[in-house]
This record gives C-alpha cells, sequence and structure tokens, in this order.
C-alpha cells in the first residue's frame, strides 16, 4: 500500500506538472493572441484610429463677427451692442419644460410675458438651438443660477452682445431692428457665414445694409470632451466685425420733429436737395425697436398691432395720401413749362367752377372765390378754380410725363424697403388699373392734388426737393457713409443717378417759388403763421387731403370719429429760399388744415435746421 | 503515508534552505509580493491619468490596496491544512449567502448581487471566486487522482451550484469567472483530454440553447454588440468602439501619460474601472502594453512555479486554479476593451479603481504565499 501511495503520488504530480505546461502553453497563446490584436489595433490600424480619435476631440466652433453700429451723421449712437447675461434654453434637452420653469422662476424673475415670449421662440427656432427665457440678468441672478446649474440640464447663462438701440422709439422706421433668424430667413442668407450669428436686420437700415452690418463669421478649432463640452482652443480665425455705418440722419432734428408731431400720427420727412440725404424720417406713433431684438412677446405686439395710431406702420414710406394742395405748385410749373400758361394769366375766381355743358360745379375752397387771380396768387393762396382751369388746359397726359420726372407715381429708391410707389395717374393708367376711359373731370381735381394721384411723405419731400434744386433729382438715402476701417470712409453710391429737368425758362421756375415764398411770407399766404425774423425765406405749399373712407382696420370707436373723418394736414417746404438745403413734407393724419397744423412742424424743423435752435414762440 | 510523504520530501526542505532566510517570520513569497507592487504602483500612475488627475481617487485607492495587501498578507500566514479545513464552512456559508441575496437581496443597478448586513454591504458571489476553487479541490484532493467520473460529476455539481446561484442575480460576469475558476481545478486534476474534449463539445451543442432561455436581455444585447459594435455606435457599441479608438490611436509608443485624448476628454467609459486598460494603452503604446504583460506573466509564471512546488494535492490545485484564474481576469479584461470578447465587468486585476474585487485577488495571492511559505512547516 505505502508503495502505492508513492506510485500515485509521483504519478499525481507528473500529471499536475503536464497539466501546469499544458496551461502555461495555453497561457502564452492568450497573450499572443492579445499581443497580435494591439499589433492590429496599434500598428495596423493606428492611423485609422488616429483620425478617429482626432475627429472625436476636434470641433469646430464657428465665432460670431460683432455687428457693425449705427450712427447718426453727427456720430450720435443709434445702434449698438451691449454685453449681457440671458437665461437660454435648449428645448431638446429638457424633459419637462413647464416644470423647468417653475423651477427657475424660484431663482430669478421670470415674468408671464417672458414666458409668452419664450414659448414663442421656441416655435420659430432652429432645432437645437438655445431660446432665452430671461434677458438682462442681474449679477445676483447669474451667480444664482451659477450655483444650481447642475440641476438644470439644457439650461445655460450665457453672456452675449444684444443689440440695443439708445434712441428707442426716435428713429425706429429708419433703423429698423434686428431679431432672432428665422427658417425663413435662413433661405435667403449664407448660411455658413451666419453659423454663430443669432440675429438679422429685419426691417430698415438693419435690414437694408445686413451685408455691411454683419461682417464675416470666424472659426476656432477646439478640442471637446465626450460631451461636447469646450476643453481648450487649438486655433482660431479671428471673425471680421461687421462695418460701422453713419446715417444721414440728424438725430437732433429728428427729435425736433418728433416732438413737434406730438401725440398726432402722422409723418415727417426732410431731405438735404442737395444731396438727397434724408435729414429726418419721422413716423408717429411709433415704436421701441427694443421690444423686437429677442422677439416680442404676444400681448405687446397685439398692443401694436391694435393702438388706433398704427405704430408699426411707417406711414413716411408707406402710408399713401392725397397730396392736395400741395400738388399744386408742381401743376403751375407744369403749366408754363409746357405753354398752357404764362405767368402773368389772369383768371377770375368766383369760387367754382363747371366744364362746358355741364352744371356740375367743382367748388373752390373759398366759397367767395379769390377774385382775379394770376399764377403767384393761385400758388400763394392755393387757388382751386385756377388750376381746375389749368388742369384742363393741360390734359392729365401732359401732366402726368412732366410731373413724373419729379419722382411722383414711382419709388424714390430709398435704401430701406417697404416703400410705397404712390399713383401719378393718367389716361393709359387708368385703363390698365380699371379698365376705364378717363373722364375730363377726373383732370380737373388731378389738378388740385385730389381724386387718384396718391404720394408717401417721402415722395413729397423729394418731390419738393427736386423743385426747390432747380430741377435737379437726387435719390433719398439713409446712408451717409461705411466706415470701412478705423479711417477709411466709404461714401453712399446712389444707384440711380442724379438727373436733371431740362428748363424751358428759369421764369417759370422762379413765378412758383416766389408764390411758394408767399404762401410763408406773404400777407395771404396759407402758412403765414410760421413766418418770423428768421434770416432766411421759406418756400412751403399747404394741403388738405380729404379722408375718403374710414380707414381699414380702424376700430369704430365714438370719441374717435369726429377726429378720423377730419382731413389730413400736409404742408411741403424748403429753405432758404434763393439756396435751399433743406426740403420738408409734413403730413398729419385727421389734422385738419395744412396751414395750421402741419406747417408750424416744419418751421419748427427747418428753424431747428437753419438756426441751431427751437423757433422764438 | 503521512512518514513516506515527509520522507520524499526532504529533499525539497534542503534546497530551500536559503529561501528560508528570506521568509524567516514573515509568510511571504517577495518574488510574487514584488510582481504585485509593481503591478499597484502601475495601477496608481494610470489610475492618476484616467481619474482626470484626482487625488481624492489616488488615496481611496492607495487605502484598497493597503486594506487588500493586508488581507493577503494576513491569509498568507494561516498554514494550508487550517484553510484545507475551513474550506466546507467558507462553501457553505457562500452557498447560504448566495440564496440570501436572493431573497433579501438589495436591488442593485437592476440585478441582486449586495448582501447588506447592516454593518458593511458585499457581494457573496466575490467570496465564490475563492471558495468554490478551494471546495473542488478540497473535494477531489479527497481521492486518487485523476478523479473517477462519479467524482468528477460531484465536483461538477459543486460548481454549478454556485454558478447557477450567481448567473441568476444575474452576474453573468462573476458566474463565469467562478466557473473558471472551478473548471481550472478539475482540467487541473487530471481527467481525461477525451473526456474534455466530451464536455467541450456538448458544451457548444448547449451554447443555442442558452442563448434561447438562458440569457438575460441585456446580456444578448452584449453579445450582439461585441459581434457587430456598429450596430448601435451611441448606445451599447459606443464604449468597445470609443476603446478600441483608445488602444488603436495610442500607437507605438502611445501619446505620453495625461496625454491620451481619448482618456482626459471623457470618450472612453468607465475609464477608471473596467476600461483602465484602454487608457494605458492609450497613453503607453504597444511597447507600454507588452511590459505590462510581461509583468503579468511574471506573476503568473511565479503562481505556477508555486503550484508545482505544492506538497498535496489540495494546495497544488488550489494553487494553479487561482494562478489561471488570475489569468483569466487579465486575458477577459483586455479581451472586451479590445473588442475580442463581449462586455462583461470585469476589472483589470489590481489596476482597475475599485475594492471588492482586488480583496478577493488578493485574498488568493495570500493564500499562494500560504502555500509557498508553509512547506517547511509541514516537514518540521
Amino acid at each position: 500500500m505505502p508503495q502505492l501511495d508513492l506510485k500515485d503520488h509521483i504519478r499525481e504530480t507528473h500529471l499536475f506538472t503536464n497539466r501546469t505546461i499544458v496551461a502555461l502553453v495555453g497561457i502564452i497563446l492568450v497573450i499572443l493572441i492579445i499581443i497580435t490584436r494591439m499589433v492590429y489595433l496599434q500598428v495596423i490600424g493606428h492611423e485609422h484610429y488616429s483620425a478617429l480619435s482626432q475627429n472625436n476631440r476636434v470641433g469646430i466652433v464657428p465665432l460670431p463677427p460683432i455687428r457693425g453700429q449705427i450712427h447718426d451723421r453727427n456720430g450720435i449712437l443709434l445702434a449698438q451692442n451691449q454685453p449681457s447675461f440671458s437665461l437660454e434654453i435648449v428645448a431638446e434637452q429638457v424633459k419637462n419644460m413647464d416644470l423647468l420653469i417653475t423651477q427657475l422662476a424660484e431663482l430669478v424673475e421670470v415674468s408671464d410675458r417672458d414666458i409668452d415670449r419664450f414659448k414663442e421662440q421656441l416655435h420659430q427656432q432652429r432645432r437645437f438651438q438655445p431660446a432665452t427665457l430671461r434677458f438682462r440678468l442681474n449679477e445676483t441672478e447669474v451667480a444664482r443660477l451659477a450655483v444650481n446649474r447642475h440641476r438644470f440640464p439644457g439650461v445655460e447663462v450665457q453672456a452675449r452682445l444684444v443689440r440695443h438701440y439708445p434712441q428707442a422709439a426716435l428713429a425706429a422706421h429708419a433703423i429698423g431692428y434686428v431679431g432672432r433668424i428665422s427658417e425663413k430667413d435662413m433661405g435667403e442668407i449664407d448660411v455658413a457665414n451666419y453659423a454663430a450669428t443669432t440675429h438679422i436686420g429685419k426691417q430698415g437700415i438693419e435690414k437694408s445694409y445686413e451685408k455691411v452690418l454683419h461682417g464675416t463669421v470666424g472659426y476656432q478649432r477646439v478640442e471637446t470632451n465626450a460631451f461636447g463640452r469646450m476643453v481648450r482652443v487649438l486655433d482660431r480665425i479671428e471673425p471680421i466685425p461687421g462695418k460701422n455705418i453713419v446715417l444721414t440722419l440728424d438725430v437732433e432734428l429728428q427729435r425736433v420733429a418728433r416732438e413737434a408731431m406730438g401725440e398726432e400720427a402722422g409723418a415727417v420727412v426732410a431731405i438735404n436737395p442737395k444731396n438727397g440725404e434724408v435729414l429726418t424720417l419721422v413716423s408717429t406713433g411709433d415704436f421701441d425697436p427694443n421690444l423686437f431684438i429677442n422677439g416680442i412677446d404676444r400681448k405687446s405686439y397685439k398692443e401694436l398691432q391694435e393702438s388706433p395710431s398704427r405704430p408699426l406702420f411707417n406711414r413716411a414710406l408707406q402710408g399713401q395720401y392725397p397730396p392736395g394742395s400741395t400738388f399744386k405748385p408742381f401743376v403751375a410749373l407744369a403749366g408754363q413749362e409746357l405753354g398752357a400758361v404764362d405767368a402773368n394769366h389772369t383768371i377770375f375766381c368766383r369760387g367754382w367752377y363747371s366744364l362746358k355743358g355741364s352744371s356740375h360745379r367743382y367748388r373752390d375752397w373759398k366759397k367767395d372765390g379769390h377774385g382775379p387771380t394770376d399764377l403767384k396768387k393761385a400758388v400763394t393762396e392755393s387757388c382751386d378754380v385756377y388750376f381746375y382751369e389749368l388742369a384742363q388746359a393741360l390734359g392729365v397726359d401732359r401732366l402726368h410725363d412732366y410731373l413724373i420726372q419729379f419722382g411722383f407715381g414711382k419709388s424714390t429708391g430709398i435704401d430701406i424697403a417697404g416703400e410705397a410707389s404712390g399713383i401719378l395717374p393718367s389716361t393709359r393708367w387708368k385703363r390698365k388699373t380699371y379698365n376705364k376711359p378717363w373722364y375730363l373731370g377726373e383732370t380737373l381735381i388731378t389738378g388740385i392734388g385730389q381724386g387718384f394721384t396718391l404720394t408717401t411723405p417721402l415722395q413729397l419731400a423729394v418731390t419738393t426737393a427736386t423743385l426747390a434744386n432747380g430741377g435737379q433729382y437726387h435719390q433719398p438715402h439713409l446712408l451717409k457713409q461705411i466706415a470701412d476701417t478705423q479711417t477709411k470712409l466709404l461714401p453712399f453710391v446712389p444707384e440711380h443717378p442724379s438727373t436733371t429737368i431740362k428748363k424751358v425758362n428759369e421764369r417759370h421756375w422762379k413765378a412758383v417759388i416766389d408764390g411758394m415764398i408767399n404762401v410763408v411770407h406773404g400777407d395771404r399766404g396759407t402758412a403765414r403763421r410760421i413766418a418770423h425774423d428768421q434770416p432766411y425765406q421759406i418756400g412751403g405749399k399747404t394741403g388738405t387731403a380729404q379722408v375718403a373712407s374710414i380707414k381699414q382696420g380702424a376700430k369704430y370707436n365714438e370719441e374717435m370719429t369726429p377726429k378720423h373723418l377730419r382731413d389730413h394736414a400736409l404742408f411741403v417746404a424748403f429753405a432758404p429760399a434763393d439756396n435751399p438745403t433743406i426740403a420738408i413734407a409734413v403730413i398729419v393724419e385727421n389734422g385738419g388744415h395744412g396751414g395750421s397744423v402741419a406747417a408750424p412742424v416744419a418751421g419748427a424743423v427747418i428753424d431747428h435746421y437753419l438756426l441751431g435752435a427751437a423757433p422764438a414762440p | 503515508m503521512t512518514r513516506y510523504r515527509q520522507k520524499h520530501y526532504l529533499p525539497w526542505v534542503d534546497r530551500h534552505k536559503q529561501g528560508a532566510l528570506f521568509t524567516r517570520g514573515m509568510h511571504l513569497d517577495w518574488p510574487l509580493l514584488a510582481g504585485l507592487l509593481l503591478l499597484a504602483a502601475i495601477g496608481l500612475v494610470v489610475l492618476y491619468s484616467a481619474s482626470g488627475q484626482d487625488l481624492e481617487h489616488i488615496w481611496r485607492q492607495i487605502i484598497r490596496l493597503g486594506l487588500a495587501f493586508g488581507v493577503m498578507v494576513g491569509v498568507a500566514h494561516i498554514p494550508p491544512h487550517q484553510l484545507e479545513r475551513w474550506t466546507p464552512w467558507l462553501f457553505g456559508a457562500g452557498i447560504i449567502m448566495l440564496l440570501a441575496v436572493e431573497i433579501v437581496g438589495d436591488i442593485s443597478k437592476g440585478a441582486q448581487r449586495w448582501l447588506d448586513l447592516g454593518f458593511v454591504r458585499f457581494q457573496p458571489s466575490e467570496i465564490m471566486k475563492v471558495a468554490v476553487p478551494m471546495m473542488v479541490a478540497w473535494y477531489l484532493a479527497e481521492s486518487r487522482l485523476p478523479p473517477s467520473l462519479k467524482t468528477t460529476a460531484v465536483a461538477a455539481a459543486l460548481i454549478f451550484a454556485p454558478v447557477g446561484l450567481i448567473a441568476m442575480q444575474p452576474d453573468l460576469g462573476t458566474s463565469l469567472l467562478v466557473c473558471t475558476a472551478g473548471i481550472f481545478v478539475v482540467l487541473l486534476s487530471g481527467i481525461s483530454w477525451r473526456f474534455i474534449g466530451t464536455v467541450a463539445l456538448l458544451g457548444a451543442c448547449a451554447a443555442p440553447l442558452m442563448w434561447f432561455f438562458g440569457m438575460h436581455d441585456y446580456q444578448r444585447q452584449r453579445v450582439l454588440t461585441f459581434i457587430d459594435p456598429e450596430t448601435d455606435p451611441l448606445g451599447t457599441g459606443y464604449h468597445i468602439i470609443q476603446s478600441m479608438i483608445a488602444i488603436g490611436s495610442g500607437g507605438l509608443y502611445g501619446k505620453g501619460w495625461l496625454n491620451g485624448t481619448q482618456s482626459q476628454l471623457d470618450f472612453i467609459p468607465e475609464r477608471s474601472t473596467d476600461f483602465i486598460f484602454a487608457v494605458f494603452a492609450e497613453e503607453f503604446g504597444f511597447f507600454g502594453i507588452v511590459l505590462l504583460l510581461a509583468v503579468y506573466l511574471f506573476i503568473i509564471l511565479r503562481g505556477l512555479y508555486i503550484a508545482n512546488q505544492a506538497q498535496n494535492s489540495f494546495t497544488r490545485l488550489l494553487a494553479g486554479s487561482l494562478t489561471i484564474t488570475f489569468f483569466v481576469y487579465l486575458a477577459v479584461n483586455i479581451g472586451m476593451v479590445s473588442g475580442l470578447l463581449p462586455v462583461v465587468g470585469v476589472p483589470l486585476p489590481l489596476i482597475s479603481y475599485g475594492g471588492t474585487s482586488m480583496i478577493t485577488l488578493m485574498t488568493g495571492f495570500g493564500i499562494l504565499m500560504s502555500i509557498q511559505t508553509h512547506r517547511k512547516l509541514v516537514t518540521t
């Protein structure tokens, strides 16, 4: 037995040693397999995996360019970029938005309007773009959010440059505003260049000079971790900031015009007749463009839309009004230049006019008539009968062909969008538009600026400027220059070249101008109230446009109705009369008579422009 | 019988008198200890990088290592015959605890693995990593080797009872490791190759049955993802793909310590625990891996040497099995991190951040040291 035990034992030991050797061989085989695998991954596949690892970690992050500032002609800031902390949420990373908002509201002030605007923004947003719940967080709020950030995935506090309009409503209709890039905008822009941009010009100068203001996007290559968070910057191509632009607007003059308008709805446009620079562009009621930058809440928007003064409506460009008597100087000029009338030709005005074979009386505004009236008197006292006759003598088509040179009935080509073209009727126009023949009676009322004729306040200013400037037409524009670099300034280049209306006789022009000077400075002038001892003469013309019907969309309001039925008050003017540097058009909706309501506004603006101060009372 | 044994082994003792000088007083195997300490040191260096240079991690790991080495030293001082005597009790206690887990176990990550004894939470399955090979070795050493068919069948039952319980938790990784540890005892005991071949063939046939009836959905998903990680590049496949990118981009020389972009930028999942090998591979490259494998191989060779020097069947089988199981941990971890095996939660021995498995591991090395250093005591 012991022998057997020993034998067994030796056998067992041998067996075990054999098995150990097998195990060792197996282990070495497995190690070889592992090493082979490593050779496969690290030597053969190295390049492939290196590339993958590089792609993993390196991301391209676009850098937004800083939007150019907008200044007025005297360097006053109209649009700038302000650093601001905002609370942004990427909706795709949030499970329960309402709960999140409730929780955030415990940390920072969140009003119902904020929530409303935020939800509105979510609807219009590109996917995976942050939407902003709160703007202009204060330091306490930023700190509170920083401490609690871990609780809210998808919530970020971002320091961004936010567009700000320091003049608020003052030049809103000229400057316009920027807003969040919408899906619709995406179709119209170079998406790569806007990769980091959140806002785009939506209206006014901000829209029309978007390309200049925006700049060029920059990029940085950054190392990101597995969660997409930036770890460090590898290299960067700086964005090229947008260019600053200088407008032709004079904000102080704008302010004078705006204040002179008071609570009235209307428009004031002032132009330098020498070069077409727009000095003021006021449309009242107006609105604060800062509301629109980050999306307006529905309630505020509704208020703006439903306000009877229609603040969003740019009356200066889009409002089309019958020119009324402001049309008469042009008709007077046309009559002379086309040989239909001489300045000395005198008619007898008995208060009405009628066509041969018709009993219909075309009335003069002055019931008893103006008596014997020559051209100057007709302009100064705004004699309707004179212009009925003159229009009849001219015929509508000749009138049309002459006046279109001044800019009536067509867009002025101003460098902001949305301009209405107005209407300068002709027989062909009526045939085309209504497919109806032209009636002679329509020629008569065209002569006094009623009927089909429609003009925008801007057009009135441009045509007045052209008349005042001896027929030299300049495209109106708001851009003065673009600051290409710190030192280099690019002046505005008009799309339409300046033109000069061919003059038959200088006297014809002078007669009209003199008539217009008498409107202000003559004893019987319709705007004599704005004449004082100013060291220059103003040429002007009042106008009254009948309100045909209550405007569309206006609410019936008992208190307002009488006012609605009142005529629009118009006034065009230029000064100094011998060498005009300002031409102006004023429209006060439902203001009554031009001489009493519109003319003082123009007087205030002209006095400020030429005297540098408000007029003496 | 005892006398014969002693006689037979007398020359061994003489040959190792020099070695006894080193180990006198402390029952430690110095070569093994040196290998393990070297590995632990490498582990801390890699962990510093993998944890994003977090000293807090390092301190906790050092405390764990201290505890684990302490356990090892403690176990090394228990003579093997003592261990042999405790084996059935340990195994029995393990089985009871596994049953307890089944009944009252906490829910942890959707699987019941932890047993909360009020003052300490631990995984009974960890105990089984040591208790199963001990039990099988204990049982096989009772009778003559190679074991008879009947003995083998009982041994199989001893293995599959706990393995089944662990797999039910479900913890596929641990159950496979426990199973491996037990099976290596049987293989080392000398059962015939023909028998091994037959069982392997049957196992291959049973695999499809396992797939359809024996696996949880998430386990099947792991296998599927392993077969083609690209099918789910952002879900389960993400781990494997990112890990392979890390290893591959390391190249021959690596990106340098603390410079692995995959590691430092969080692309590697579980980078301080199960996937720490990917961090090592990315930062130290192919040559680093070869050196690391050399250290592991040294420890394994020493373990196999100890097994071969062991004086009885129990210690021999146990030492051999523990050493091979150690290697299996290593191979499975590297295999899964490098995309050769499905993702099963097996840490890289002594390098991965984490406690429980390290203590189990060091208990095993304590047993190896005990086996090696108590040999002469048998003779005196």
